[in-house]
């Protein structure tokens, strides 16, 4: 019988079978950021057990909330830097280097096809676009992961979400994943591996198939992953040159990580996108999708263009078509957070910066803050924002605010229009 | 090991968030204990009182896909802290039942017909989980008894206190 991807990656790190369910897998990378690490550096030194399994394993960004915003914040960032410092970590990023973490660590080519890969986030889930196996875990997961480079699963079955169909004009992986998302469920995927496949994922870019990964959580999957391929190498290439004669070759390596083809899965499902428009939420859960259509001409007072979902270059040059030559509508905030530094330098070389802030927008440094209503952009109570992140819920960007998901080419053309707006109409 | 039995707050819709159980503004704090008068702030629900709706309780009773969202442990740490060890539902966000375990606490699984024989019982409910026995003890007005299964590695972070006291002495 053949295997997922997701088996062959539990079958190459499988440490121990605690139970007939569950597995305790080997970890590749262990990712930290200072919001959800500080509680379990703390609980190490408490206990004694001040150690890291491995130094070179281990990437740690301060990112949530960056320049710290109060004497709180400022701390936690402190116990992540004593402590990366302290254990010898090379892969740390600081205020001038940091950015929003599933945006910056694939970037630094910390991530493999075939990795397995935990963090204390949800949205660790990205990073399954490379072929990797990449969950979002708590705290203690994280502590014993730091500690011991293991982390337990229960074993999860696949769901294989064939995407087909020719990608309509104006419709990106955003509207893509929040369209699967809206026929799913926010449960539709609880404890299951979404393994994105069809010739839609094949055609798209890495910052694309991460957008689409980036969102499984909000169907509660475990991980979502895309076949590596050409695409992934050539991403990947500056980082792996060395390790593979020629691009060929290292495609060709790739492929002992796909599915077979005698996979079993416990659902298949075809999604053909030919007709889809653009997709936008209208309550508090990232089910709740609608067309654009239906929602045309609801006011907002802030949008949102960053965050681990839709802040990449890619991103923000959609954005730009349309921001160009236009204006913020009165009345309207318009927040730019370019996801990592690369990013924000790519775009001012690219004119894209300029653009954005002749239209009105402020432009931040790369951080997480507004996504989860932490800084940089958090809503009062009965305000509305149209935002490229990836969660919708009651209070999310701040308590009594609504926050309405889309894509960034559709937050542009809210924010020209002050109402959500078909961007294909503008 | 944890008390797993008291009074019960039920907690009725599908789908409660981390966001919900815990806001994110709170993440910012650095013990556990400071997590404590925020507990299900952000929780709409009719006839519900974030003030005092936890302060008695020792379980939860839910519905489906219970702490969804965010990967936060603070959600479990906030029930901790507030002596909340158990929650009972038709299902939940996978790292948010794994969370549970890890703090040697519990997330226990009923069928929907046996979630809908506890609210039916309420409000005034209180219950004891014999986790040998796998069975949860409902008392009201009336009393019952719903079985449910322990899987042997969850029991064992049960017993152990949490993940990280099994995973150093295993591995």
């Amino acid at each position: 019988m053949g295997k997922t991807i997701a088996e062959k990656i539990f079958d190459a790190h499988r440490r121990d079978n605690p139970s007939g369910e569950n597995v305790v897998l080997d970890l590749d990378v262990v990712m930290c950021h200072e919001i959800t690490t500080p509680i379990a550096i703390n609980d190490l030194v408490e206990r004694g057990l001040d150690k890291v399994f491995d130094p070179a394993k281990i990437k740690v960004v301060i990112d949530h909330v960056t320049p710290s915003k109060d004497s709180k914040t400022a701390t936690q960032a402190k116990i992540l830097r004593d402590w990366a410092h302290r254990h010898k970590i090379i892969d740390f990023f600081d205020i001038g280097s940091n950015g929003v973490c599933h945006a910056l660590f694939p970037e630094k080519g910390f991530v493999r096809p075939g990795y397995t890969i935990i963090m204390g986030d949800s949205h660790t889930c990205t990073h399954g676009a490379f072929g990797a196996f990449a969950a979002g875990v708590g705290t203690t997961d994280l502590e014993v992961g730091i500690f011991k480079g293991v982390c337990s699963f229960r074993l999860p079955e696949t769901m294989k979400i064939n995407i087909v169909g020719s990608l309509p004009e104006g419709v990106f992986a955003k509207d893509i994943i929040l369209y699967i998302i809206k026929e799913l469920t926010v449960n539709g995927a609880t404890d299951k591996v979404m393994e994105f496949v069809g010739p839609v994922v094949d055609a798209m870019s890495m910052e694309s198939r991460m957008t689409l990964c980036n969102m499984a959580i909000e169907a509660g999957g475990t991980c979502g992953v895309c076949m590596p391929d050409k695409v992934t190498a050539e991403y990947l290439w500056p980082f792996i040159k060395d390790e593979y004669g020629s691009l060929d070759a290292a495609v060709e390596e790739f492929k002992k990580w796909h599915s077979d083809s005698d996979a079993q899965y416990c659902d298949e499902i075809t999604f053909d996108i030919s007709n889809i428009v653009p997709q936008v939420t209208y309550g508090f859960k990232p089910d709740e999708v609608k067309d654009v259509t239906e929602l045309e001409g609801s006011p907002v007072d802030q949008v949102y263009i960053g965050s681990c979902t839709n802040g990449r270059i890619e991103d923000l040059r959609e954005a730009a078509q349309v921001l160009k030559g236009r204006k913020l509508a009165p009345g309207v905030r318009g927040i730019l957070a370019p996801a990592t530094p690369l990013v924000y330098t790519t775009a001012m070389d690219e004119g894209i910066i300029q653009i954005f802030m002749e239209a009105g927008f402020c432009v931040t440094n790369p951080t997480c803050g507004a996504c989860l209503g932490m800084s940089n952009g958090v809503l009062a109570a009965g305000e509305v924002c149209a935002s490229t992140t990836n969660r919708n819920f009651n209070g999310r960007m701040g308590k009594g605010g609504m926050v309405h998901l889309m894509s960034p080419r559709s937050a542009a053309a809210a924010a020209v229009r002050g109402a959500i707006t078909d961007h294909r109409s503008l | 090991m944890k008390k797993f039995s008291g009074s019960v707050l039920f907690l009725d819709r599908s789908d409660i968030n981390t966001d919900e159980i815990i806001p994110a503004k709170y993440l910012t704090e650095n013990s556990k204990l400071a997590l404590k008068p925020y507990i299900l702030e952000d929780l709409k629900l009719p006839g519900f009182d974030p003030q005092t709706g936890p302060q008695k309780a020792g379980i939860i009773v839910t519905r489906g896909n219970f702490g969804c969202g965010s990967s936060r442990e603070h959600a479990v740490w906030v029930f901790e802290v507030n002596d909340i060890n158990v929650v009972i539902g038709e299902g939940f966000a996978r790292i948010f039942r794994q969370n549970m375990f890890n703090c040697g606490m519990l997330a226990i699984e009923l069928a929907p017909e046996d979630i809908d024989a506890l609210f039916k019982m309420g409000p005034e409910l209180t219950i004891a989980v014999d986790i040998e026995k796998e069975i949860v003890q409902a008392t009201g007005s009336t009393s019952a008894t719903f079985s449910f299964r322990l899987n042997s590695f969850d029991k064992e972070l049960v017993e152990a206190g949490g993940w990280l006291t099994y995973a150093d002495k295993k591995y």
